[in-house]
C-alpha cells in the first residue's frame, strides 16, 4: 500500500511538472530571437507588441460597450424614457463617440499591419 | 492514503510558491512563457487539491476513523449523504474545500482570460495562488485534514445533530464559492492597478465573475437563513449573528460594485470608487473567512480555533495596506474627465444606491466588530443586538428598495422632468393603491412595514411598466407577436432585463421580511395531551404525545437516539388549519459518568422544528418536552444501574413507551409568521433574474450585432 502511494505521489509530481514546464519547454524548443534568451537585454519591440495588443483589447472592449451604450440609448427612448430631442441628441454624441473608437481601432491595427504583425480579434 | 492527501498539500504549497515567483517574473521581464507557466501553476493546483479532496471525501464514506476529521465528524450510522458533506463540517475540511474551491474557480477565470490583459492576468495569477498558498500553509501547519490517530477509534463521534439538514449541508459549499468568486476580481482589480490598466478590457474580464460571486454568496446566505428557520428552533431566518453579518457585507459591497461598474463603462467615471468598491469585496470575504476560524466572536457557525487568527489578520492587513497604497499610488491614472450629465438620471441613481449600501455595510460592519474594538479601547466586552441594526438597517432598506424601482425608470445621461412625470406615474399610482388597500384592510400600526410594502409596489409598478413597454417596442419594430416579443427583447438585453428581474425579486423578499417580522403572533406554551389554547385568532390543541427511536423509525436520519414530540392541531375560527408534528432528539454523549442509559441521551438535545407552509402564512411550532420529568428520570436511573451498554437500548423503548402512556406537560414555541414563504421565493426570482443576466449570448449573435451597430453608427453620423 505504502509503495501504492509513493507511486501516486511520483506520478502526480510528473503530471505538474509537465503541464507546468509545457511552456517552457516550448520557448526552449523553438527559435530564440536572441533578445529573448535568458539574460540577454530587453528589445523593445517585444514590450511595443504587448502594449499593441493591450491597446487593441481595449478598443475592442471599449466599441463593444459603446454599441451597448446605443442600443441602450433607443431602448430607453423608445421605452419612452428618453424625448426625441434628447434621444437625438444623445443619439448623436454616441455615434461619434462610437466613430472616434472605430477611427482608432482601425489606426491601430493599420499600425500592427505595418510591422508585420497578425490582426487582432477578440475571442 | 493519508499519505497521500499530505503529500499533495505539501505538492500544492510547492506549486503555489512555483506560480507566483514564475508569473512575476514573467510579467516584470517579458518572458510570456513563464507567465503562461504561472497560470498552468493554478490549472495544477487545481487538479492537486481535487486529488486532495476526493482522498479525505474516500475516507469519510469508508468510515476511516484512522483521519482524525472523520472521527470527529462522522460516524457508521450517519447516513451516507451526511457523511459526504462531513468533510467540510469542521474546521480542517473546510479549509479544503475553500482552498479547492478557490483553485478550481481561478483556474476557470484564468483559461477564459487567457488570450487577454496578459500582463494584468500575471499579476492576478500570483495573487491568486498567493491566497491560496496561504490556505494550504495553514492546513499544513496548523489544521491538517490528513492527520491521523492509530490504532483507530472503533467509532466516530458523529455529525453535530444541528448540521443534519439537507439546506445546511449545501450553504457551505455555495457560501464558499461566494467567497472564492469574490477574490477573483479582488485579484484582477489588484493586478489592473499593478499593471496600470484600469480600463474597459478590464471591466469585461471582472463582470461576469463578479456577477457569479454575488449570485454564489447570495444563495449561501439565503441557505443559511432557510436553516436557521427551519433547524433552529427559534423561530427566525435572521439574527444578525456575526458570521451572517460578514456574509452579508461582501455581497452588499459587491451589489454596489455591479451597478456602479456600469457607469464605468458606459462614462468612464468613478474608477476609483470601482477599483476600491472590487477590492473592499475580496477583502471583506476573507475576513468572513476569518471571523468563523479566530474564536474571536461567539458564533453558531465558530469553528473555533483560535491558533489561525493571527495568521488571517497578517493576511487582512497586508490586504488592507497593499489595496490602499495601490489606490492612493495610481489616483493619477484612475482620474475621470467625464462628469455626470445631469443629477436626474440613471447614473446619479445609481450613485445614491451605491452610497445606500456602502452606508449599510458600514453600519453593520461597525455593528459586528464592535464587541472586538470595545474591548481593545475599553476592557471590557460589549455586544450589539438585533435592535440596534434593525434600528440602522430597515430605513437604509427602504430606501434601497425605492431606488431599485426609480433607477429603472430613468434614462441614462439625463432625463427631463416632463419624461420623469409621466414614467413615475404608474409605479406612483401602484404605490398608492397599495397603501390605500392596506389601509382599509386595517394594516396599519406599522408604518415601516407599511412603507415597505408601498415601495415593493413601487418596484413592482415600474419593472412591469419597462416589461411592457419594451414588448410594446419590438412589437412595433420587429412585427412579432407579444409573446415572441417578450422574448425577444430579453434575450437581446439580458444585462438590462435580468437586472430588473433581480430588483423584482429583492422587492418580493423584502416584503416577505417586512410582513414576517411585523406581523408574526409568537406565544410560549404549555400544554398537556387534550389542552387547548389560543394564539391570536388560532386554537392550538394538543392532540397525542409521539415517540421515536433509533435505528428502524429514524426516518430523517437525525441520529437521534431518542425523539419525543405532540401532535398538535391548528385551527382558526372552528376551520382546521394544520397538523403539525414537533420533537425534540436526544443524542448519544461522549460522558460515560452519565451512565450506560443516560449517555444514550445526554447530549445537547435539538429541536425538530414542524412547518406548516403556505402561501399567506407559515405556521411554526418547536417542544421542549420535559426529560427531566420523575417518570422518565426514573427509567434512566434504573437502566444505568441495571443494564449493561449492549442492553442500555432496552431502557430507550421503555422511556419511549412511559411517555407515550404519561406523557408530562411540554413546553412549547409557536408562531405564526405571514408571508414568510415570500422570501424563498424573492430569493429564487433574484437568482433566476441573475442567470438571465449573466447568461452569455452566442457568438455568432455578438458578432451580427456588433456588425449592425458598426454599420448603423456610421449612417447615423454620415445623416448628422
Amino acid at each position: 500500500m505504502a509503495v501504492v502511494i509513493v507511486l501516486l505521489i511520483v506520478v502526480l509530481l510528473a503530471l505538474v511538472v509537465a503541464v507546468v514546464g509545457a511552456p517552457l519547454r516550448a520557448r526552449a524548443r523553438s527559435e530564440l530571437p536572441a533578445g529573448q534568451r535568458p539574460g540577454a537585454v530587453e528589445q523593445p519591440g517585444a514590450d511595443a507588441d504587448g502594449e499593441e495588443q493591450a491597446l487593441l483589447a481595449e478598443l475592442h472592449a471599449a466599441r463593444e460597450a459603446k454599441y451597448q451604450e446605443i442600443r441602450d440609448a433607443e431602448l430607453d427612448y423608445r421605452t419612452g424614457k428618453l424625448s426625441r430631442e434628447d434621444f437625438d441628441a444623445i443619439d448623436a454624441a454616441l455615434r461619434a463617440e462610437a466613430i472616434e473608437i472605430l477611427d482608432r481601432l482601425e489606426a491601430a491595427q493599420e499600425g500592427r499591419r505595418e510591422v508585420g504583425g497578425e490582426e487582432i480579434t477578440p475571442t | 492514503m493519508a499519505g497521500l492527501g499530505f503529500a499533495c498539500l505539501l505538492l500544492a504549497l510547492g506549486v503555489c510558491l512555483y506560480g507566483i515567483g514564475a508569473s512575476l517574473y514573467g510579467v516584470r521581464s517579458g518572458r510570456v512563457e513563464f507567465s503562461e507557466s504561472g497560470r498552468r501553476a493554478v490549472y495544477a493546483l487545481a487538479g492537486i487539491l481535487t486529488v486532495a479532496f476526493a482522498v479525505l471525501e474516500v475516507a469519510f464514506l469508508r468510515n476511516d476513523f484512522t483521519f482524525n476529521t472523520v472521527a470527529d465528524t462522522s460516524s457508521r450510522t450517519t447516513p451516507a449523504f451526511y457523511r459526504a458533506a462531513a468533510v467540510w463540517s469542521s474546521q480542517e475540511g473546510s479549509l479544503l474545500l475553500w482552498a479547492w474551491l478557490l483553485s478550481l474557480w481561478s483556474s476557470l477565470a484564468l483559461f477564459l482570460t487567457r488570450r487577454r490583459m496578459r500582463d494584468v492576468a500575471a499579476y492576478a495569477t500570483a495573487i491568486l495562488l498567493g491566497l491560496g498558498g496561504f490556505f494550504v500553509a495553514l492546513m499544513v501547519f496548523y489544521a491538517n485534514p490528513f492527520a491521523t490517530t492509530r490504532p483507530a477509534p472503533a467509532e466516530g463521534v458523529g455529525l453535530d445533530p444541528l448540521l443534519r439538514f439537507p439546506t445546511m449541508m449545501i450553504h457551505p459549499p455555495m457560501l464558499y464559492s461566494g467567497y472564492t468568486l469574490c477574490t477573483i476580481p479582488l485579484a484582477f482589480g489588484m493586478g489592473a492597478l499593478l499593471a496600470r490598466r484600469v480600463d474597459a478590457d478590464w471591466i469585461k474580464a471582472i463582470r461576469r465573475f463578479s456577477f457569479a460571486a454575488w449570485l454564489f454568496l447570495g444563495a449561501g446566505i439565503l441557505l443559511g437563513a432557510r436553516w436557521s428557520y427551519s433547524e433552529l428552533g427559534w423561530g427566525g431566518y435572521w439574527g444578525w449573528d456575526a458570521v451572517e453579518n460578514a456574509s452579508l457585507m461582501p455581497w452588499l459591497t459587491g451589489t454596489a460594485f455591479l451597478h456602479s461598474l456600469m457607469i464605468q463603462e458606459k462614462r468612464g467615471m468613478l474608477k476609483v470608487w470601482n477599483v476600491s468598491l472590487v477590492l473592499a469585496t475580496g477583502t471583506l470575504a476573507v475576513m468572513g473567512t476569518f471571523l468563523v476560524r479566530s474564536g474571536i466572536l461567539n458564533s453558531i457557525h465558530a469553528f473555533g480555533g483560535a491558533t489561525l487568527g493571527v495568521p488571517f489578520v497578517v493576511l487582512i492587513g497586508t490586504l488592507i495596506a497593499g489595496s490602499i497604497y495601490l489606490v492612493v499610488s495610481r489616483r493619477e491614472m484612475l482620474r475621470s474627465s467625464h462628469r455626470l450629465d445631469s443629477l436626474l438620471s440613471r447614473e446619479s441613481i445609481f450613485i445614491a444606491n451605491n452610497l445606500v449600501l456602502v452606508g449599510l455595510c458600514f453600519v453593520i460592519f461597525w455593528g459586528t466588530y464592535f464587541p472586538l474594538i470595545s474591548e481593545a479601547l475599553t476592557g471590557q466586552e460589549a455586544s450589539v443586538g438585533p435592535p440596534w441594526f434593525d434600528r440602522y438597517t430597515v430605513p437604509l432598506a427602504l430606501v434601497l428598495v425605492l431606488l431599485s424601482g426609480v433607477g429603472p425608470v430613468i434614462a441614462w445621461r439625463r432625463a427631463t422632468l416632463a419624461n420623469a412625470r409621466r414614467n413615475f406615474l404608474v409605479p406612483v399610482l401602484c404605490a398608492l393603491a397599495t397603501f390605500a388597500v392596506l389601509v382599509l384592510a386595517g394594516v396599519h400600526g406599522k408604518p415601516l412595514a407599511l412603507a415597505m410594502f408601498c415601495c415593493a409596489a413601487f418596484v413592482f409598478g415600474s419593472i412591469a411598466q419597462e416589461f411592457v413597454r419594451g414588448t410594446r417596442a419590438r412589437m412595433a419594430i420587429a412585427g412579432e407577436p407579444a409573446p415572441a416579443a417578450l422574448f425577444g427583447l430579453i434575450r437581446r438585453n439580458r444585462r438590462r432585463y435580468g437586472g430588473y428581474v433581480v430588483h423584482v425579486g429583492i422587492a418580493v423578499l423584502f416584503v416577505g421580511v417586512a410582513a414576517s417580522s411585523s406581523f408574526q403572533h409568537a406565544s410560549e406554551l404549555s400544554l398537556s395531551p387534550d389542552q387547548s389554547t389560543r394564539v391570536g385568532a388560532y386554537t392550538v390543541r394538543y392532540v397525542r404525545p409521539t415517540a421515536t427511536i433509533t435505528p428502524r423509525y429514524d426516518e430523517a436520519h437525525t441520529g437521534s437516539t431518542l425523539a419525543l414530540g405532540a401532535q398538535l392541531e391548528v385551527t382558526k375560527g372552528g376551520r382546521y388549519v394544520a397538523t403539525l408534528n414537533p420533537s425534540e432528539g436526544f443524542y448519544a454523549s461522549q460522558d460515560a459518568s452519565q451512565g450506560t442509559v443516560g449517555s444514550l441521551i445526554g447530549g445537547q438535545p435539538v429541536s425538530h422544528v414542524a412547518i406548516n407552509a403556505g402561501i399567506t402564512r407559515d405556521v411554526w411550532s418547536a417542544i421542549a418536552p420535559d426529560i427531566e420529568a420523575p417518570l422518565l428520570q426514573r427509567i434512566v436511573k434504573v437502566g444505568n444501574s441495571t443494564l449493561s451498554s449492549e442492553e442500555a437500548l432496552v431502557a430507550i423503548g421503555y422511556l419511549a413507551r412511559a411517555y407515550l402512556r404519561s406523557p408530562p406537560p411540554a413546553q412549547f414555541h409557536f408562531i405564526v409568521s405571514p408571508l414568510v414563504m415570500w422570501i424563498w421565493i424573492g430569493g429564487l426570482i433574484v437568482f433566476g433574474g441573475g442567470l438571465i443576466a449573466i447568461w452569455p449570448a452566442p457568438s455568432t449573435v455578438r458578432r451580427r450585432a456588433a456588425a449592425r451597430a458598426r454599420a448603423r453608427a456610421v449612417r447615423g453620423l454620415a445623416r448628422v
